[in-house]
C-alpha cells in the first residue's frame, strides 16, 4: 500500500474502523479519518488518529502472534459464513447469476 | 487519549510466525514511488465518497470469496442494511466483523455522517473484496484497475479504502 493519503488507528488488527457496536466511536473514527483528505496536503501523508483501543495497550502483548496469517490450506471454493449465505447464493446462481458478484481471474 | 505504547510491528511479527511455521520469509512489497495526487477540489461536505474494504465484506445471496489469491470483488449498494453483510477472509480474527460488520466495512457511519452533513454523500455502490492475495501483481494488474473503473464510473470525488 502507497496511498496518497491515510489515516492511522492503532487498535488490534481487524478492527480497521472501531470496535463493534459502538456508533459514537465508529462515528468519531470515521470523521476524523476522513479529515485526512482536508488536512493532508502532501502525496504519502499519514495523519494519526487520536483514539485508544484500552487504557494500557496490554493487547499488544497477546495480538501480535495469536492472529493473522497462519498460511494454512487454501482453496478456490467460496468460504461462506453460514449455510444460508451457501443457499442463497447457490440459489441466485441457479436463477442467472450472482448479484454484484464480480469474478476476476489472472 | 494519547497511546501509551508504539504500534505492534506487523511485519516483524509476521517474519517470526513464517519463521517458525518453516517458511520462507515473506517478501514484502515497496512501493517507493510518490503515489499520484489529486488535490481535494471542494470540501469533504460536498463530496461524493465510495467506500472500497479489503476485510473479505460480501452481501448474503452474493458467492463469497474463496481464500486461494481470490481477486473478484462484490459490488454492495451503499444503502444495503449492515445485518446483510458478511464477512470472509482467512488472516484475521473475523469475531468482531461478523457481530458488526461497521468494524471493517463502516458503512453505518459513512451513512450517518452524510446524515449530519459532514460528508457530502455517498456513491451509490460500495466494494468489497478479500485482501489475503499473496499477488501484488494481481492487485496492482487485475483487481486495483477493475475497482477503479467502477469509481470512476460512479463518478465519486472520494474513495476510502479500509483495509484489513
Amino acid at each position: 500500500m502507497h496511498p496518497p493519503r491515510a489515516a492511522f488507528l492503532d487498535f488490534p488488527l481487524g478492527h480497521t474502523a472501531g470496535r463493534p457496536d459502538d456508533r459514537e466511536g465508529q462515528r468519531a473514527i470515521l470523521a476524523a479519518a476522513l479529515g485526512a483528505f482536508e488536512v493532508l496536503v502532501e502525496p504519502g501523508g499519514v495523519l494519526t488518529l487520536p483514539f485508544s483501543w484500552s487504557e494500557d495497550d496490554a493487547w499488544k502483548d497477546t495480538l501480535a502472534t495469536s492472529v493473522g496469517d497462519a498460511r494454512g490450506a487454501r482453496d478456490a471454493a467460496p468460504q461462506y459464513q453460514d449455510e444460508a449465505d451457501r443457499a442463497r447464493a447457490e440459489a441466485a446462481m441457479a436463477a442467472g447469476g450472482c448479484p454484484g458478484c464480480v469474478f476476476l481471474e489472472a | 487519549m494519547p497511546n501509551l505504547r508504539p504500534p505492534i510491528d506487523y511485519l516483524e511479527a509476521t517474519r517470526a510466525l513464517y519463521d517458525a511455521l518453516g517458511h520462507p520469509p515473506y517478501r514484502w512489497v515497496r512501493n517507493e514511488d510518490v503515489p499520484p495526487w489529486t488535490p481535494l477540489a471542494k470540501p469533504v461536505s460536498q463530496c461524493r465518497l465510495a467506500l472500497v474494504g479489503s476485510g473479505g465484506i460480501y452481501r448474503t445471496g452474493q458467492v463469497a470469496f474463496h481464500h486461494r489469491d481470490d481477486i473478484g470483488f462484490r459490488v454492495i449498494d451503499s444503502a444495503t442494511p449492515v445485518g446483510e453483510l458478511r464477512a470472509s477472509h482467512f488472516a484475521y480474527d473475523l469475531t468482531d466483523a461478523r457481530r458488526d460488520p461497521n468494524v471493517v466495512f463502516p458503512l453505518d457511519g459513512l451513512r450517518r455522517l452524510v446524515g449530519e452533513g459532514v460528508l457530502g454523500a455517498l456513491g451509490p455502490r460500495a466494494y468489497g473484496f478479500m485482501g489475503g492475495i499473496y499477488s501484488s501483481r494481481k492487485v496492482r494488474d487485475v483487481l486495483a484497475p477493475a475497482i477503479t473503473e467502477r469509481l470512476v464510473g460512479d463518478q465519486v470525488d472520494l474513495a476510502l479504502l479500509v483495509p484489513v
